[in-house]
């Protein structure tokens, strides 16, 4: 199987590369058929390595050296273990339905081969992140996500304000990066090389006990902080909604914003022994999930809502991360990626149904018109909200037990959270799919199911989203979660240096009956409100109470960044461009010009013209260097 | 040449150079003062040959032949100069119809 591992990444960049230079000339079909089949080949590859590994343990295979430098050497080198394992399965089976959703969805755009080409890269760099066995690799593929994440989020780059929400993507995650690869730096420096294995073995020992983890672990936090759009540099990701919905569903749901999840998972044994940045992760999480959550209440944009849905479901897997409980945030991962791209797609068939419009309040009765939409959507929200059996309430609630003995306070604003996030979710679903339709007449002619391109993955998804929850049954259910014991290695040494804090088993079962409860309670609530009563979101002109403006501005983070942040800088601009530039470096240059042009002026009324003044000079300087001579000692 | 040479040294060398100083000092008033542009051209010639006359002086005194070269060389180098510059003064005498050298006041900014 080592063989062709290699290949997993190198499919999709062959894909870029032929879909990009064939991308006006190919047929649409054959861009969409090489774009989803050598995604698909990655990922009929990433089934065998996952077996092999399933079967015989962590793969490294070396494809060549990269450079070295004294004793520090960097080989291109690639690490499957169990983490990266599943992390292949994620990147390249639900980027593959994407794949495959995108040839209808996209099938009347302009830049059809552009797009794959893109996405193609993205499958590529997304790789590249997960299968690196060292931080480089890792900041490879790190970077090129965040660029591939820039080229799709402005892919209808003539709109300005979509350029504009690339720009705020890629500039957002660049104050991450710089963080990350600080970190990189201090890692390489103090355990002199980027390696996983290297550093895991290292960490902890007597021989590194002076190395500054707390440090280190915030910097690689920060770079966390910024890929998966937590506090306080969340505000990218709403705004990256500007892209196709698929790219929303691949980017910024599914793989590349649970790339900080998955590098802090990576390296817990780091943070591990960095209690205090494991304080922060969680406080950070929790923040980002409850108050990315109080914003989505009252967005009318779908795809905002199920974007604020993706910060605080981020939030909680950072909160699953920070209370040690690895595996929990991991699993979360990985349901999450089903059941939110499973949302995303669902709500890009409902735009592409509706002729492209977004606001909820435009929607509303589609339920029959769409109905395998309609139902996947379902079992997606149910997921979300964490009914049981579905895929979200067993990753959710492995979190919320973790925290619950971590941290009370912590757990009960999850647990609000949660309420919040099954309200949220259900009033999505019901505006857009219940009542009657308040679009426009020209839409409600227009309204049809998507094609079968979109909807088998829909529905793929679906089953994905209801059964995936299942590997990770937990004991207090009579299960074994297989989820738990199959990642064991890859945090066997975490797991070693802290006690395990799990509650008992019979408070694990209050504790699910708690936020089912909340779950189901915030779903009446939200059938009462929006079935019942039948209300709508206001419209924009309209008054609304304040705690909900507040929550439709989003807390007005843009406008406080603005503030604090942008204004400041553009008056430190200006300041820069009128007094140092035009003042200070201008004034340097203009002023040597000018002074030499006015010392000229004045010097020239020397040469009056008149001969006899000239020789009494030149007389007058003939004498000077004689006396300068006869008595210069 | 030896009595030539006898000759010339009763004279003590002080009287030589006192005389050169003294008619150098006179061309170069003249060059200064007069603006008649032959004058100031024969005032140039007095320094140059007011030089001449030290070299040679210095060559006798000194027994060494090479001032008196030297003196051959300045002589017609100035014969040179004033072949150019009798031709300057003629062009010049032609376009203005004068040789005051106030007159060539257009050198100037």
């Amino acid at each position: 199987m080592d063989k062709y591992i290699w290949l997993i990444p190198i499919l999709p960049l062959a894909g870029f590369i032929i879909n990009g230079v064939g991308r006006n000339t190919l047929p649409k079909a054959a861009i969409g058929f090489i774009g989803s089949v050598l995604v698909l080949a990655s990922f009929g590859i990433s089934v065998g390595t996952f077996l092999h590994v399933k079967s015989a343990g962590a793969i490294n295979v070396t494809v060549f050296d990269w450079f070295s430098v004294n004793e520090f050497k960097v080989s291109f080198a690639f690490l499957i273990d169990q983490l990266s394992a599943i992390m292949l399965l994620i990147v390249t089976g639900v980027g593959f339905l994407i794949h495959l959703y995108s040839v209808g969805y996209m099938k009347d755009d302009a830049g059809y081969g552009k797009f794959f080409a893109y996405l193609n890269l993205f499958v590529f760099f997304m790789l590249l992140l997960v299968m690196g066995s060292n931080y480089l690799i890792m900041f490879i593929g790190w970077e090129g996500v965040g660029l591939c994440s820039y080229l799709l989020i402005g892919f209808w780059y003539t709109n300005p304000d979509y350029a504009d929400a690339a720009k705020k993507a890629f500039i957002m995650n660049r104050i991450g990066d710089l963080g990350f690869i600080i970190g990189i730096f201090l890692l390489i420096n103090y355990f002199g090389s980027a390696n996983f294995a290297d550093i895991i073995f290292k960490a902890g020992t007597p021989a590194f006990a002076s190395t500054p983890y707390t440090l280190i672990t915030l910097l690689l936090f920060v770079g966390a902080i910024g890929k998966s759009a937590q506090l306080p540099l969340f505000t990218w990701l709403p705004d990256a909604m500007a892209g196709p919905t698929p790219v929303s569903a691949l980017i910024h749901a599914a793989t590349m914003v649970t790339a900080g999840v998955y590098m802090i998972a990576r390296s817990n044994i780091l943070f591990t022994l960095a209690p205090v940045t494991l304080h922060v992760v969680a406080i950070v999480g929790i923040t980002t999930a409850v108050i990315a959550a109080l914003i989505a209440l009252t967005q009318t944009d779908i795809k905002k809502v199920l974007a604020y849905s993706t910060v605080s479901q981020l939030g909680y897997m950072f909160l699953g991360l920070g209370v040690g409980a690895y595996t929990g945030a991991f699993f979360h991962v990985l349901t999450h990626a089903f059941f939110k791209a499973l949302l995303f797609l669902g709500a890009g068939s409902v735009i592409h149904a509706v002729s492209g419009e977004q606001d909820m309040r435009n929607m509303g009765g589609l339920k029959g018109k769409l109905p395998v939409t309609f139902i996947t959507m379902f079992i997606g929200t149910l997921a979300i909200s964490g009914v049981p059996p579905f895929a979200g309430f067993f990753s959710k609630d492995e979190i919320l037990a973790h925290t619950f003995t971590a941290s009370i306070p912590m757990y009960v604003i999850g647990v609000i959270t949660a309420m919040f996030t099954s309200f949220y979710m259900f009033r999505l679903l019901f505006l857009t799919f219940y009542g009657k339709f308040r679009g426009t007449h020209e839409q409600e002619h227009h309204l049809h199911e998507s094609p079968a391109t979109m909807t088998i993955p829909l529905i793929i998804l679906a089953i994905l989203s209801t059964i995936g929850g299942f590997i990770g049954v937990p004991k207090s259910l009579g299960g074994s979660h297989w989820l738990e014991h199959f990642l064991a290695p890859v945090f066997q040494k975490s797991a070693s240096l802290a006690a395990e804090t799990t509650a008992a088993e019979s408070m694990e079962l209050v504790l699910m009956a708690v936020s089912v409860g909340g779950a189901v309670l915030a779903l009446i609530y939200a059938y009462v409100k929006y079935i019942k009563n039948a209300e709508v979101p206001v419209s924009d002109t309209e008054e609304r109470p304040a705690l909900v403006d507040i929550s439709y501005h989003k807390f007005y983070f843009d406008e406080l960044y603005d503030t604090i942040i942008r204004k400041p800088l553009d008056a430190l601009s200006v300041f820069f461009y009128k007094v140092v530039d035009r003042m200070g470096i201008d004034g340097i240059v203009e002023g040597l010009g000018k002074g030499t042009v006015g010392a000229s002026k004045g010097l020239r009324l020397l040469q009056t013209g008149n001969v006899g003044f000239y020789i009494f000079m030149m007389v007058v300087g003939i004498v000077s260097v004689l006396m300068y001579i006869l008595f210069k000692v | 040449m030896e009595t030539l040479s006898n000759n010339i040294q009763t004279i003590p060398l002080n009287h030589y150079i006192l005389l050169c100083a003294i008619v150098f000092s006179i061309g170069v008033i003249g060059v200064l003062i007069r603006r008649n542009a032959i004058v100031i051209f024969m005032s140039v010639e007095l320094m140059l040959n007011s030089v001449n006359l030290l070299l040679t002086a210095f060559s006798v005194y000194r027994g060494d032949a090479t001032g008196q070269v030297f003196v051959f060389f300045i002589m017609a180098l100035a014969a040179a100069e004033v072949a150019i510059g009798l031709a300057i003064i003629v062009m010049i005498y032609r376009n203005t119809n004068s040789i005051d050298i106030n007159v060539l006041n257009r050198l100037k900014w």
